[in-house]
């Protein structure tokens, strides 16, 4: 009897005593636990996509590793110099954004990486995480909903570094942060009737959009309309990747089993197309599985945006949360069919530097947010 | 307008961010319920559609092709094997420009420059995702030269594939004839599935006309390909659903050439234009079949540059033309024991009777002179020493009491003007003249009617008659057989060359001759036997020191004219203008086990070139002499 009550014991101490380490260090569990895993089935998924590159699978693991310290160290950052910090690193982005464009190290036709030596930089991941602070903090000591000024100068705010990176061209990125400071307007209660307007100008923008795009851009779009159009050149990638998903059935044709994968059909395989990797490996079932864990970090994310206690860290919080769903979306959306092929890889999965380093940060973020609330009173 | 103060009110922005955070959570909810439909279209709906297209992605059937029939001797002796050789192949599917592909091939002097039109031509001819061979043999050295160059040319690629060999070279190959590449006229008549990954195709002889036996089944495997259709190793469990057929390799081929009375019919011609038929008159086996000038055969598998081809195709001596099978002579005394047998069956004369040669023969009631041979004469002869001797003018007189008629009739017995049946296509009919032919073939009517003269010159096989020298020796081979002859064959076997099995064929009987009395053969043998006997017999030095008895039977043809195709040569022409010799026999007389012909172009003399010849091959086919 003795030891039959040890076990549970232990594992209680040891749960809470995990609870406690946990609180000090300003992280948050579930949502430790979500990323955690779907990082690790990132890692697995991406060994298979790569042809079982060794190498490649370390590379990643590694920058996993460095992208989670960077999460438990903006954790610890207060709250409030994040919030005083947040006009500076807006201000240093937009800088370096224009810098870049002068100086930038080209790479596939795109300018987008400050070479500074030992590393190289792409300023544009700076201002995923710059632009909702910036926009949160410049609606924290203002009355809301935003009257018309407000809105005003927080366009200006979102068009200047997403006009930018536009230009580069990265128009996946360029959408990601408009998106994540759309999304500080909208969860600032933007009035109702201001969004129906907004919404009737969609098609001006887009026509707009359309004669800014870069012609790759706007063949893209075409493609999206119609990928048998070009089968070859740019329909190749939807058509490849709808032929991974579809064949891949309801449960998939097993792990390093993809033939569309394996034999190099779909291109960009570990990358922005690994999402079809999954489709094809693991079916129908994977995917869901694989966008539960997602939609739980959204979930999770929002609930604790919501437990935010100023303004500042509401907007943080939720526009962070969102714009994880918007990434997800919209690489989900693109290799399945469901929206034109943009560059965005599927988060946390796709082989891929800064921006596992930035989403992982804007975790840290949401965590410090969430975890500095003090407990009594306000 | 004044604007109302606006005061920052946390608790409703509170609950403001709630509702907001609801609507997002709603909308959220829709967009992953409409990818998830997506999914559920691609993944359940839509799943067999896209299953099937990943697996034709991923799998590309590759002919496997069959392994070519050998052609053996009847001691199983090699005469044609298949070698692996390196070719250089060209894929228009993978070739972004084929044009430049060529030309830059002929740059490196692996491709002749004149090749590149026809070059073109058959790859256009060919489906585009077939390798298409433009070299068939490269050498070590012009491997190495393509290897260092390979990433210059996408699409061209050597591989390796099985050739043809013929270990014997010119050996027979007017006989077994040769493979080529794959031509257009070919693809004409062939099954392309059938043909799958094969390069090389029977041209003439035995390879062609026992192509189908030869070729053999193609296989198919199905390969595992990426997307720039290269085949891929060691993904293991993406193959094991992968189906292959393999080829079945074709029949072997036992030839019935001998190969002693083969190279010594060939030794013996060397250096000669002529022709030589050796037949098994118990069977119609052919022993020897040349025709020289022969050509190596090997040098068509390996692939002849179009400059090589035209240097064969215009050379004067046409190596390339049959003269056994296709070419057609006047028989000239060579006929003699025929037109004497019909004599006989036909009771026309006495053969016992003698008649006084006087030089030259005159029709009733015309001055012309027939000459004969000798212009002094031969004095009396009866029927057999107007054989041996080859009296022209006796057979004026037999032709011409025969009439044209009864003369045509039992020529056609001995299958003048027909085919002779071998099993080698392109074979010539000759000619056998009669009354009805001469009305449809000659053109100016007054010309059209049959002459007595016309008959008269038949009978010394001269006029308007023509044979091949198969021919010849298929009527010496009825004449041994006493009636009975055979339609000559190469082939005289098929082997599965998987089970070894042997398929034997059974000879094919010729029409029997029949005449009314079974001696009248003996008597014309004993003329052709007198032809090789002293002291009078026109080949008599031919038949020195042989320990067998021969029946043969000495021609020499006239040539009338020279080919209007061949070129003007003062000395060529003069020699060239000379007689044909020829020379048909069997042996031994009594018991006969091999009957020959023997044809040499402008060899003037059937008994000084022709007979020599044929007394070679007598003896490597019965004695087992080498030459």
């Amino acid at each position: 009897m003795i030891f039959g009550d040890l076990q549970p014991s232990t594992a209680r101490r040891t749960f809470t005593a995990s609870a406690r380490l946990l609180g000090t260090l300003h992280l948050d569990g579930q949502l430790l636990l979500a990323l955690s895993a779907i990082a690790v089935l990132g890692l697995a998924i991406l060994y298979s996509a790569s042809g079982q590159n060794e190498a490649l699978l370390l590379r990643q693991a590694m920058r996993f590793g460095l992208a989670m310290a960077a999460m438990i160290a903006l954790a610890q950052v207060s709250p409030k110099y994040l919030r005083l910090w947040a006009p500076w690193v807006y201000a240093v982005g937009v800088l370096l954004l224009v810098i870049v464009m002068f100086v930038g190290v080209a790479s596939k036709g795109a300018q987008r990486w400050l070479d500074l030596g030992f590393i190289r930089f792409q300023p544009s991941e700076l201002m995923k995480l710059a632009v909702p602070m910036m926009g949160a903090w410049f609606l924290n000591e203002r009355p809301l909903p935003p009257d018309i000024k407000m809105l005003a100068v927080l366009c200006v705010l979102i068009i200047i570094p997403v006009g930018l990176i536009a230009e580069q061209p990265d128009l996946g990125t360029a959408l990601l942060i408009a998106a994540s400071g759309v999304f500080v307007v909208l969860l600032a209660g933007l009035r109702a009737r201001v969004i129906v307007a907004v919404t009737a100008l969609i098609p001006l923008l887009a026509w707009l959009a359309w004669r800014f795009m870069h012609d790759y851009q706007r063949k893209r779009v075409l493609t999206f309309i119609n990928p048998e159009s070009d089968p070859l050149g740019a329909g190749y990638h939807i058509i490849q990747s709808q032929i991974a998903i579809g064949s891949g059935g309801v449960f998939g044709k097993g792990w390093m089993n993809g033939s569309q994968a394996q034999l190099e059909f779909l291109p960009e395989r570990s990358t922005d197309f690994i999402f079809a990797v999954i489709g094809e490996e693991f079916g129908l079932l994977g995917l869901l599985l694989l966008l539960a864990l997602y939609l739980f970090v959204v979930a999770r994310g929002v609930f604790m945006a919501i437990e935010c206690q100023d303004t500042f860290a509401r907007l943080v919080a939720g526009s962070v949360s969102l714009t994880f769903f918007v990434y997800l979306f919209v690489n989900a959306g693109m290799v399945s069919g469901l929206l034109p092929v943009v560059g965005v890889p599927l988060p946390l999965v796709s082989f891929g530097g800064t921006s596992m380093v930035t989403l992982m940060a804007g975790f840290g973020i949401l965590m410090s947010l969430h975890s500095h609330r003090k407990l009594v009173g306000s | 307008m004044i604007s109302p103060v606006r005061i920052k009110d946390h608790w409703s922005e509170q609950r403001m961010f709630v509702r907001r955070a609801i609507a997002a959570g709603v909308l959220m909810m829709a967009l992953v319920i409409a990818l998830i439909v997506k999914l559920v279209q691609l993944q359940v709906v839509r799943h067999d559609y896209y299953a099937e297209l990943s697996q034709g992605n991923r799998v590309r059937i590759e002919p496997l092709p069959p392994n070519r029939g050998l052609i053996l001797d009847r001691d199983g002796a090699v005469l044609a094997e298949n070698l692996p050789a390196y070719q250089l192949e060209l894929t228009a599917e993978q070739t972004p420009d084929v044009d430049a592909a060529l030309a830059a091939l002929a740059a490196l002097d692996l491709v002749e420059a004149d090749d590149i039109d026809p070059l073109k031509r058959l790859i256009r001819s060919r489906r585009i995702f077939e390798g298409v061979p433009i070299r068939l043999q490269l050498t070590d050295e012009e491997v190495a030269r393509f290897a260092v160059r390979r990433h210059e040319f996408s699409g061209v690629d050597i591989r390796t594939r099985m050739t043809r060999h013929y270990p014997m070279g010119e050996f027979g190959v007017h006989a077994l004839g040769y493979v080529g590449a794959i031509s257009e006229q070919d693809l004409v008549r062939i099954d392309e599935g059938e043909y799958a990954g094969t390069t090389l195709i029977g041209k003439v002889g035995v390879e062609s006309s026992f192509e189908d036996e030869l070729h053999g089944t193609p296989g198919f495997r199905q390969v595992l390909v990426n997307a720039l259709g290269r085949p891929v190793e060691g993904e293991a469990a993406l193959k094991a659903d992968l189906a292959s057929r393999p080829a079945v390799s074709g029949i072997d081929l036992i030839v019935s050439l001998d190969i002693p009375a083969q190279r010594a019919a060939e030794t013996a011609l060397a250096g000669l234009r002529g022709a030589v038929v050796a037949i098994d008159p118990a069977n119609g086996d052919v022993l020897a079949f040349a025709s020289t000038p022969g050509f190596d055969p090997n040098r068509f598998a390996r692939g002849l540059t179009t400059a090589e081809y035209r240097a064969l195709q215009d050379n004067i001596d046409r190596p390339m033309f049959n003269r056994a099978l296709r070419g057609t002579y006047p028989p000239g005394s060579t006929i003699k024991p025929v037109v004497a047998l019909a004599a006989l069956d036909y009771r026309a004369i006495d053969p016992g009777q003698a008649r006084f040669c006087r030089g030259f023969f005159t029709l009733p009631g015309s001055r012309h002179r027939y000459r004969d041979w000798r212009p002094e004469g031969h004095g009396w002869m009866n029927l057999q020493e107007a054989i041996a001797q080859s009296c022209d003018t006796y057979f004026y007189y037999v032709a011409q009491t025969l009439g044209i008629e009864r003369l045509s009739t039992f020529l056609g017995k001995f299958g003048f003007g027909q085919p002779t049946g071998i099993d080698i296509d392109g074979e010539k009919l000759g000619l056998l003249p009669s009354r009805e032919w001469k009305q449809k073939a000659i053109s100016s009517p007054a010309n059209r009617v049959w002459f007595p003269g016309d008959t008269v010159i038949i009978g010394i096989g001269q006029g308007y008659l023509l044979a091949t020298p198969l021919q010849l020796a298929h009527v010496a081979s009825i004449i041994a057989g006493h009636g009975q002859g055979y339609e000559p064959r190469l082939v005289i076997a098929l082997r599965d060359s998987s089970t070894g099995e042997m398929k034997r064929l059974p000879p094919q009987p010729s029409p029997p001759v029949q005449v009314e009395d079974a001696a009248m053969w003996q008597r014309i043998i004993n003329g052709m036997v007198g032809v090789m006997t002293p002291p009078r017999g026109t080949a008599r030095g031919s038949a020195a020191g042989a320990p067998y008895s021969i029946a043969g039977k000495t021609g020499t043809a006239q040539v009338f004219s020279v080919g209007q195709t061949e070129k003007y040569d003062e000395k060529q022409i003069e020699e060239r203008l000379r007689d044909h010799a020829l020379f048909i026999a069997f042996a031994p007389a009594e018991s006969p086990r091999i009957a020959v012909a023997v044809l040499v172009e402008n060899g003037r003399s059937g008994s000084g070139t022709a007979a020599p010849v044929a007394r070679k091959i007598l003896d490597a086919y019965l004695l087992g002499a080498t030459p």
